[in-house]
């Protein structure tokens, strides 16, 4: 039934874990498409153009962040389009899953704790909250 | 530039410019004064600087969305000159360094600024968090308890209110409660009052009050040269944090020379050298700014407040400022350079620390950065300068193939010829050796030397030598010494 979902992956443990259960829900279906969105907040953007400068290189080390991903999306066929934006998480992705119409949002937690919580926010409770579709929040 | 992008620029975002203006603004107040209080200035120099340049940048700059004022960076490099010779000088100095950038942004100069390398600039932004934070142990001393207390409740004030609520910079509620705090309870604790004159009217033009003469140029040209690597690399940096974040490109030479024409402008209206803000331009795109009209703003309403509020501003306790410094010193540390340590290559975690040592113990980036800069053109040379040699057999026992990998110019010469075992060669009964370069390339004329005298070197053993593989380039350049070299 899922075919049009968004994934929000950094290429962190959670997210490829989050993205196995993505791919799960639409790789049985005919013409189905994921997409990806990678957001990249501020402090995130002045720690890469220290580390790397070029933007160039930015983009493809960034790239290579999902490249996990890819492989096995690659693997199993399903065609899907990465998004890279900037902003706060949340935010970012809240309206980026509002604007286009997915059936379901797929995002990893990151596993805080309450007090990690309480000063770094939870970024998937932002988006469960604030998305208008289903959202799946993987552990 | 035609009209529709110039009113993009300005209007294209009015809503959300002008919210983050003036958030930015505020912001902005405490580190004008903190910096100016660095430099040994009145906090009016400052004041006066981040009100100029933030609005002339906003019509000349390159990069819409970047904040520019009076920095850390450009105050720290004025302290001895402040000190052996006071404002004048310094305002002078502040209208060279302009120049130079305007130079430098004209005659493209700028583009040198790519061969810094990441390591010296991860360097420059660490050392810069560094010296701003001792800057403040000097508010330390001889001070009661109180100052500790009020500093603790400045950095909890700044750390915890985000959580609550993150439309007013954090900084700006903490100033206003500690403030109010010291006030209230009757601490008598040094204020910003006590570090000089506030400004109470706008900045008027006026001629530094130097002598115009050849002693006085000797004296400020070394601070202006400091000042201009030092604000057009800081600049830059910050336009390529701004351009990534916003996704968008930004013309370098025309902020070259923009930071030029504000810093001309900031000189002769009684201001310091400044430059384009980190710290200061992330909060603008997170506030929602992108545009020109964000930059005027924060100039603007800076300058309106000051003016407005100056008998409340100096009331502010310095133990509030310094908590204030201590946030942007931590912030403006690069704290990713020191988990990926054991990820990235020794040597430039070695050029990133040099660079580091030497701006503490010189207190000038600019003379931090040269040195990072020549260390890690000396590992570039040691690292580029390795010769890999795989021998093969020939055709037939008589004959041997050596390949070598290598970039061959005067460092690495030495090593490609002790490379080849010649005695081991004669006695195998070799006749004719060929030399494979095709993954290598010739790059000077000690490299074709070299090749000589290999070659000459195997023919007193009797063995004869050929180049296979050489690339368009690197032949072309053995024709020609060699013609010269034969032509003797």
């Amino acid at each position: 039934m899922y075919k049009k979902v968004l994934l929000a992956a950094d290429g962190s443990e959670n997210s490829v874990r989050a993205a196995e259960h993505a791919m799960a829900m639409v790789e049985h279906e005919q013409d189905s498409h994921m997409d990806i969105i990678f957001a990249v907040d501020g402090d995130k953007s002045k720690s890469d153009v220290l580390k790397y400068g070029d933007s160039n290189v930015i983009n493809s080390k960034r790239k290579a962040k999902l490249a996990p991903i890819e492989t096995k999306l690659k693997e199993k066929n399903i065609s899907y389009d990465i998004h890279i934006k900037h902003g706060d998480p949340g935010p970012t992705i809240v309206k980026f899953a509002n604007e286009g119409s997915y059936q379901c949002v797929i995002i990893g937690s990151r596993g805080l704790n309450q007090v990690q919580t309480m000063v770094l926010g939870s970024v998937s409770h932002k988006v469960a909250k604030r998305v208008q579709c289903p959202v799946m929040i993987v552990k | 530039m035609n009209v529709q992008k110039l009113k993009k620029e300005w209007f294209g975002n009015v809503r959300g410019d002008v919210m983050a203006g003036m958030v930015v603004a505020l912001a902005l107040i405490p580190e004008a004064i903190a910096f100016s209080i660095i430099a040994g200035v009145d906090p009016q120099v400052g004041l006066y600087a981040s009100f100029c340049i933030a609005v002339v940048i906003a019509f000349v700059g390159g990069r819409p969305g970047m904040i520019s004022a009076a920095t850390g960076a450009m105050a720290l490099l004025m302290v001895t000159l402040v000190a052996n010779h006071g404002l004048e000088y310094l305002l002078a100095a502040t209208v060279l360094t302009g120049i130079l950038q305007v130079i430098f942004g004209f005659s493209g100069l700028s583009r040198l600024m790519k061969f810094i390398p990441r390591s010296v600039m991860v360097g420059f932004v660490n050392s810069l968090a560094i010296l701003i934070f001792i800057a403040q142990i000097e508010h330390f001393e001889g001070e009661s308890w109180v100052m500790y207390a009020l500093v603790a409740l400045t950095l909890l004030i700044i750390y915890t209110f985000p959580l609550i609520s993150k439309a007013i910079p954090s900084t700006m509620i903490a100033i206003i409660v500690v403030s109010a705090f010291a006030i209230f309870m009757g601490f008598n604790v040094r204020d910003v009052g006590d570090m000089g004159a506030l400004p109470s009217t706008l900045p008027i033009f006026l001629i530094p009050d130097i002598p115009l003469n050849f002693e006085t140029l000797a004296i400020i040209f070394p601070y202006a040269l400091s000042l201009t690597v030092v604000g057009l690399l800081e600049s830059l940096l910050t336009s390529n944090i701004v351009d990534d974040m916003t996704d968008t490109e930004s013309n370098k030479n025309k902020e070259s020379k923009g930071q030029g024409y504000a810093n001309v402008v900031t000189g002769f209206f009684g201001g310091m050298a400044g430059c384009a803000m980190i710290g200061q331009s992330v909060i603008n795109v997170k506030s929602g700014g992108s545009g020109r009209l964000s930059s005027l703003v924060a100039g603007v309403f800076l300058m309106f407040l000051i003016i407005i509020l100056g008998g409340l501003v100096v009331q502010i306790p310095m133990a509030a400022l310094a908590g204030v410094m201590i946030m942007v010193s931590i912030s403006t540390f690069d704290w990713g350079s020191i988990r990926a340590m054991p990820k990235i290559p020794k040597s430039d975690t070695i050029v990133m620390v040099l660079t580091v040592i030497v701006v503490v113990y010189t207190h000038n980036l600019a003379i931090g950065v040269f040195a990072g800069v020549l260390l890690s053109m000396v590992f570039f040379a040691a690292k580029i300068s390795r010769v890999k040699l795989t021998e093969e057999e020939g055709s037939d026992k008589t004959t041997k193939v050596y390949r070598v990998q290598a970039q061959l110019f005067f460092a690495s010469v030495s090593e490609f010829t002790k490379s080849f075992d010649y005695d081991k060669d004669a006695e195998a009964g070799i006749k004719h050796i060929d030399i494979d370069l095709s993954e290598s390339h010739v790059w000077d004329d000690s490299a074709v030397e070299a090749l000589d005298k290999v070659k000459s070197k195997y023919k007193q053993k009797d063995i004869t030598t050929g180049f296979i593989g050489v690339n368009k380039e690197s032949s072309r350049l053995i024709e020609k010494l060699d013609g010269m070299i034969s032509g003797h």
